[in-house]
């Protein structure tokens, strides 16, 4: 929350006068010169290239790699589009990985549908798009087929993505919501709640300055080091929208069980802590774009911890709490303070657009 | 983090914890229930919900969670007033957030939002301003809300705008003062209360004078509390001490930041640009004389009450809702009807339910813990 250490974040340029028209949802000449151009151009891949009207995949190579379809999706309108540590762009690719990943699922291939308003910079469409090819190609994954269209100008904010996904479910992993028992240990990748407190700076309505960056990251290789040294994982949820008070709630409800926090393990950068202690927001609601929370039978939680910390996305993983009987479907959490209370799930909206 | 840390001590808590076990089995001794402290301010029930302090005081002493939300105390029919403004279409209308989700008797602003209101969420009346500066073309309204601790900053908003000549700006001013509404409580004639935590940020404006009429005539401890756990803690303690001694003083445990006399440069603030209303409704309560103030004559062209035509009509509270037991403490939260089967915080029927520092609303997320059993699993 010091001013004085806080990077200068620099919005990208829209200086360019090429701005997107309704020409260019038209289906004429101008919609296939914006596709060459900036959409082909950034995602080059051989699929998306032939320009057909969908993407073709052999179904003997996706067999060979596990014996159950995942298939996901998910539309992005975070407001606004550039935030430090990320962009619609980065949101739009890791957020449907994620979706597949946090079900075991290997993930493939992307759709990519963009809604587009009148007036919008083609360089800032250029920007998110190569930001998209980047993401896709750190977790080794293709965007293979997609639509643009244009809307006249106060039908959209500037630009709405949707992306939909499909991975491969290796055999034997059988992750689901309802698999919780009394004796599973929880656990998570690092800090919460940068996301959301990085949106919530950079919107600026708050005359708050800090160094927070939202955490927007692929999961995928680290659930796949997870699987490789506990097969059984019971529960794995990304904890985005209504943060990790949510998706914990999730849990104990689907699988009738009590889970308790406590407050003392769960990471939190002190700049987050200070946003929450300032405008009074509970970091345990706070949207992360990179974080999971997953539930694993005890026997095994030091060495899952052990494969996640190896990695960048887990370098700070902790061991956060525990799966218990009673009170079921209750989520209660051990307060620093040395109280206890209930966490609930979250009512309302604490930020609206945030991914 | 500092400045935070050294008042959630959890080590400090335990020894605190062990002295007010000590002092409250001393003070309780004989008596047929438990020792009724009042929190008045709704900042306090927060803290004490968050950190689960309630469970962590020993069954002599039981917290009653008083009148001190704002936002909860507003009654409907203001909210329908304040919706009937931002349906004006010259009009934007600023608020702080909680109070966006009031219901009022037809809808909330949040729901007039949806419905083509311009409806903003604003920090501080200051925030509102620049948006009046921003937009010559249009009236902003600020939704003027709180007790003595927000009532300077509006009043100085207002003088600011005058200052620079700012013609369309204006609050629609429920702003209320909490002493004439601790009297009626204590008035009551059901009344078991025994003490009071003493509202921290009102006190640091009003100063300690105003209560000592709570020690003087009605006999009862006051103890003025910060918000930290810790600070809730020595108040409860402090005010055991009065109660084992048989003192009934106003006492100050928030030091740091609560003069005796309070912050002369915000009352004078808040006498240039208000004055007192005969009466003022609270929710839950009825009707109490001298609880409101409204704009000053002086300064009506910051007045939307006087500049636009409000509806002002009286809403009858549901009649389910038992939010003044709640408020006066003679029920818990837990006992009200339909605590948690109609009135849950994503369907408030009752002020209490409806902001994080509502009675309800706080018991609700934080508190059910010896509730688990004797209600129905509210659904989500």
């Amino acid at each position: 929350m010091n001013s004085s250490n806080s990077k200068s974040f620099i919005p990208p340029v829209t200086g360019k006068s090429q701005t997107i028209t309704l020409a260019h949802g038209s289906g004429g000449k101008a919609m296939r010169d914006l596709i060459d151009n900036v959409i082909v151009k950034s995602f080059d891949n051989p699929a998306l290239a032939l320009l057909e009207d969908q993407a073709r995949f052999d179904l003997k190579e996706l067999t060979s790699l596990g014996d159950r379809l995942a298939f996901t999706t998910d539309s992005y309108v975070v407001d606004p589009l550039f935030f430090p540590g990320g962009d619609i762009g980065t949101l739009a690719v890791n957020g449907t990985i994620n979706d597949l990943a946090v079900g075991g699922a290997v993930p493939l291939y992307l759709s990519c549908g963009f809604i587009l308003e009148e007036g919008l910079s083609v360089e800032t469409l250029r920007q998110i798009t190569e930001s998209m090819k980047k993401e896709a190609e750190k977790s080794q994954v293709s965007i293979v087929t997609g639509d643009t269209k244009v809307v006249h100008r106060g039908a959209a904010d500037k630009l709405f993505i949707n992306t939909s996904g499909i991975g491969i479910i290796p055999e034997g992993v059988n992750i689901a919501a309802t698999r919780a028992e009394p004796g599973d240990m929880v656990l998570i990748n690092g800090y919460i709640g940068d996301h959301g407190a990085a949106i919530l700076e950079a919107r600026g309505d708050l005359a708050l300055k800090s160094s927070i960056e939202s955490d927007c990251q692929p999961l995928s290789k680290m659930v796949q080091a997870m699987l490789d040294v506990c097969p059984d994982i019971h529960c794995l949820r990304d904890a985005t929208r209504g943060g990790i008070a949510t998706v914990l709630n999730e849990f104990a409800q689907s699988s009738n069980v009590c889970i308790k926090l406590n407050e003392k393990e769960i990471p939190l950068r002190n700049e987050v802590r200070g946003m929450c202690e300032i405008l009074g927001l509970d970091p345990l609601y706070l949207a992360n774009e990179g974080k999971l929370l997953a539930i694993v039978p005890r026997e095994y939680v030091e060495r899952v911890k052990e494969a996640m910390q190896l990695l960048p996305e887990g370098q700070y993983s902790a061991v956060i709490g525990e799966v218990v009987e009673t009170p079921e479907k209750r989520v209660l959490l051990k307060t620093n303070f040395g109280g206890e209370r209930i966490v609930d799930m979250m009512v309302g909206d604490q930020l609206p657009r945030i991914c | 983090m500092k400045h935070v840390d050294e008042f959630r001590d959890p080590e400090q808590a335990q020894k605190l914890l062990e002295k007010i076990s000590v002092l409250a089995k001393q003070v309780q001794a004989g008596k047929d229930r438990p020792i009724h402290i009042m929190e008045v301010c709704g900042g306090h029930t927060h803290t004490i919900f968050r950190y689960g302090i309630k469970q962590m005081l020993p069954p002599e002493i039981e917290l009653v969670h008083g009148p001190g939300c704002p936002v909860c105390v507003l009654p409907m029919g203001r909210v329908d007033d304040c919706v009937a403004l931002a349906e004006h279409p010259e009009v934007i209308l600023t608020t702080f957030g909680d109070a966006m989700r009031v219901p009022g008797s037809q809808k909330s602003l949040l729901q007039a939002k949806a419905e083509g209101a311009d409806v903003r969420m604003v920090y501080s009346p200051t925030d509102a301003l620049s948006i009046a500066r921003k937009h010559p073309e249009k009236e902003v309204v600020f939704f003027a809300l709180g007790f003595e601790t927000t009532m300077p900053s509006t009043a100085l908003t207002v003088l600011q705008a005058e200052d620079e000549g700012i013609k369309n700006f204006s609050l629609f001013c429920n702003h209320i003062t909490i002493i004439p509404t601790i009297k009626a409580i204590l008035d009551s004639p059901d009344l078991q209360l025994d003490g009071f935590l003493g509202p921290g940020h009102v006190s640091m404006i009003i100063g300690q004078h105003p209560y000592l009429f709570i020690a003087d005539q009605y006999k009862r401890p006051l103890v003025i509390a910060g918000f930290e756990p810790l600070d809730i803690l020595q108040s409860i303690w402090m005010i055991l001490n009065q109660l084992k001694e048989q003192r009934h003083e106003i006492e100050n445990q928030y030091g740091r930041v609560v003069q005796n006399e309070g912050n002369h440069n915000a009352q004078e603030a808040i006498e240039k640009v208000f004055e007192l209303r005969e009466f003022f409704e609270w929710r839950g309560l009825g009707s109490i004389e001298h609880s409101g103030v409204r704009v000053r004559e002086g300064y009506a062209r910051y007045d939307a009450e006087r500049k636009f035509s409000i509806p002002n009509l009286k809403i009858a509270d549901p009649k389910s809702c038992q939010c003044g037991e709640v408020l006066k403490g003679t029920l818990k939260p837990k006992d009200c009807k339909v605590f948690g089967t109609t009135c849950t915080p994503e369907t408030p029927l009752g002020a209490l339910m409806v902001s994080t520092e509502g009675a309800c609303a706080a018991y609700y997320s934080y508190g059910r813990m010896d509730s688990f059993e004797s209600k129905k699993e509210p659904t989500t």
